[in-house]
């Protein structure tokens, strides 16, 4: 009981960290059929933003926070504008070639930067801690976390469902011929998107300091879970990268409980099987 | 010309197709110091050349071929570590490993395309990897193997510690694995290939067993990534984790890309200046190295679609 309590409580907090990194680049895979590998580079420059903010300038959490969505939200942007729309329509290799070479590029920036080591976090004091939940005590730091993934969920499924925005993003989705036709304009969307996907990114770097360490490696160690999420939920939608971040987060965290001498290998497995049983990803269109 | 003298004239040996060969030899000669550096160039090409049947010529897209290459290494350094260090019968169970694998591992992923299937291609490494960290008792773990003692190759030629033997060992393996190569993508079978990454549904219609064949070259072309896993194994007798890391997918990606996809000889032009880019730049600047590479390829991707071959013909108006 007290081994299940703790695997589904850091499950759901580490589902939470993967599902805000990833939820952006399931949109905009959906909408523009992007592969865009180096999506987990704007998460990790969204972490090194806001545990340098942090340790460097004594920048408050939530501030640093902020900082890092709105910064990474418009570098993407400029980055989309000159560098990634030249490539939509353009063949799956030059755009897998194109975002490794950022992958790259960022990594060796980061390197040079900050140095090869893992950034240490020091929490608010607000967050380090337990909190008393009454049955049992679980981290302030992970129940902070799912608080606020459940938070931005809420948000994020208020903003696509009633707003306009949202209306034409999910319209654009569905049929992005028909629905430029009734006079969406489709790039001003699809860079907004981008934005709001890659701002969502860094804010789970930032979230996650503590859980995905902030190295250099970071946009290739955490790809592999990043891509799954989208590929397992289902491109396009908001609800299946969601049941699959929950999939990998209780797998992930319960094998490494459980088995610890086979660590990830089991979830791996898992999501393979789970692929070939449904290509287009549990909630994707075929 | 039609097409058919055309694959015809392709399939002639051409004078320049003797030039990386003679580069090679004269290497022996020339590198002095370098020959070291040499035997991971001939080791890079061939680890591209495979990537080349299965991306350029059959045009599967893949982030893991590293797991072959990985696969291989492992085979013949647990091979040499714990049976014995006979090279040759070494490298046979590193092929024969490398190809069940990509056997298994293709007839499941095969049936996939797009997103999913580059994602699967990424899942069997990242499965493999975690396989060879855990499985530490035998592999080493995060620490690599050790202990991988070769014997001289047919018990005469000993790897000396200047790295000639096993530069001409590699030579040799390299240009043995190029014949089966080039005869493959002349053959019917590698034209019935380019049909595929033309155009899989008329390959289908015309009545070409689409999946199969894609299987064979997938399966053709992790025997070999192996064999060139088995060479770093057994020439630098070590094999650590990283022969099975995202980052080796990718450069070897790119070594191929910047000499030209589809093109036989991409792979020799593509490894070997990257190679010894790396050796130079890393010198001066190791950290930054990737930074230049990955703006390369951006730029590349850009402006140069084709790589430096494609760029050759271009000039020359081809």
């Amino acid at each position: 009981m007290e081994a299940l309590t703790s695997i589904l409580f850091h499950g759901l907090a580490y589902a939470m960290i993967l599902y805000i990194v990833s939820v952006g680049l399931s949109v905009t895979m959906g909408l523009m059929g992007f592969v865009n590998l180096a999506h987990g580079v704007f998460a990790m420059a969204g972490g090194y933003v806001t545990v340098i903010l942090m340790n460097r300038y004594a920048v408050p959490f939530a501030l640093a926070l902020a900082i890092a969505f709105v910064a990474l939200a418009l570098l993407s942007v400029i980055l989309e504008r000159t560098l990634y729309a030249r490539l939509y329509g353009a063949s799956e290799l030059d755009q897998v070639l194109f975002t490794i070479g950022l992958i790259f590029m960022s990594v060796a920036i980061v390197r040079y930067l900050w140095g090869p080591l893992p950034q240490p976090v020091h929490l608010p004091h607000a967050l380090s801690g337990q909190l008393d939940f009454g049955f049992r005590t679980f981290p302030t730091y992970r129940s902070f976390l799912i608080a606020a993934g459940f938070i931005l969920i809420a948000l994020l499924w208020l903003g696509i469902e009633r707003t306009r925005f949202g209306a034409q993003l999910r319209a654009a989705v569905d049929n992005r011929r028909m629905a430029e036709s009734i006079g969406i304009d489709t790039r001003r969307l699809f860079s907004l998107a981008f934005a709001l996907g890659s701002g969502l990114a860094a804010l789970g770097g930032g979230l996650g300091a503590d859980i995905l360490a902030i190295y250099p490696g970071y946009a290739t160690e955490y790809l592999v879970y990043f891509l799954m999420v989208v590929a397992i939920g289902g491109l396009g939608s908001l609800r299946g990268p969601f049941i699959a971040a929950l999939l990998l987060g209780f797998g992930d965290t319960a094998c490494k409980y459980l088995v610890p001498e086979l660590g990830a290998f089991f979830v791996f497995a898992a999501m393979i099987v789970l692929l070939l049983w449904r290509p287009a990803g549990l909630f994707g269109r075929a | 010309m039609s097409p058919v003298d055309a694959s015809i004239r392709g399939h002639r040996l051409r004078a320049i197709e003797l030039l990386p060969w003679l580069i090679a030899i004269g290497g022996y000669f020339g590198f002095g110091d370098y020959l070291t550096l040499g035997s991971q160039i001939l080791i890079m090409i061939l680890f591209a050349l495979s990537l080349d049947l299965v991306l350029g010529y059959a045009g599967i897209v893949t982030l893991g071929h590293s797991a072959f290459f990985g696969a291989g290494a492992y085979a013949a350094g647990i091979y040499a570590a714990y049976v014995t260090g006979e090279p040759l019968s070494g490298l046979l169970i590193a092929a024969l490993t490398a190809a069940l694998i990509g056997w298994i591992s293709g007839f499941v992923i095969l049936r996939t395309q797009g997103l999913a299937l580059l994602m699967l291609t990424l899942a069997v490494t990242a499965l493999l990897a975690e396989a060879a960290n855990k499985a530490s008792f035998i592999t080493g773990g995060a620490d690599g193997l050790q202990g991988v003692d070769i014997d001289p190759i047919f018990g005469v030629f000993r790897f000396d510690l200047f790295g000639r033997t096993a530069y001409l060992y590699c030579l040799a393996v390299l240009f043995l694995t190029w014949l089966f190569a080039r005869r493959l993508v002349h053959s019917s079978f590698g034209r019935s290939l380019v049909g595929i990454r033309e155009n899989a549904a008329r390959m289908h219609a015309i009545g070409s067993p689409v999946r199969r064949r894609l299987l064979t070259v997938y399966t053709i072309s992790a025997a070999l990534a192996g064999i060139a896993g088995a060479l770093l194994a057994q020439t630098t007798q070590f094999v650590g984790l990283t022969v099975l890391g995202f980052q080796r997918s990718g450069e070897i990606l790119i070594m191929l890309v910047f000499g030209g996809i589809g093109r036989l000889y991409g792979a020799f032009v593509g490894a070997s200046l990257y190679m010894i880019a790396q050796d130079q730049l890393a010198k001066m600047d190791p950290e930054f190295w990737y930074f230049w590479i990955g703006l390369l390829l951006v730029l590349l991707v850009m402006f140069a679609r084709g790589g430096i071959l494609g760029l050759i013909d271009r000039l020359l108006g081809r």
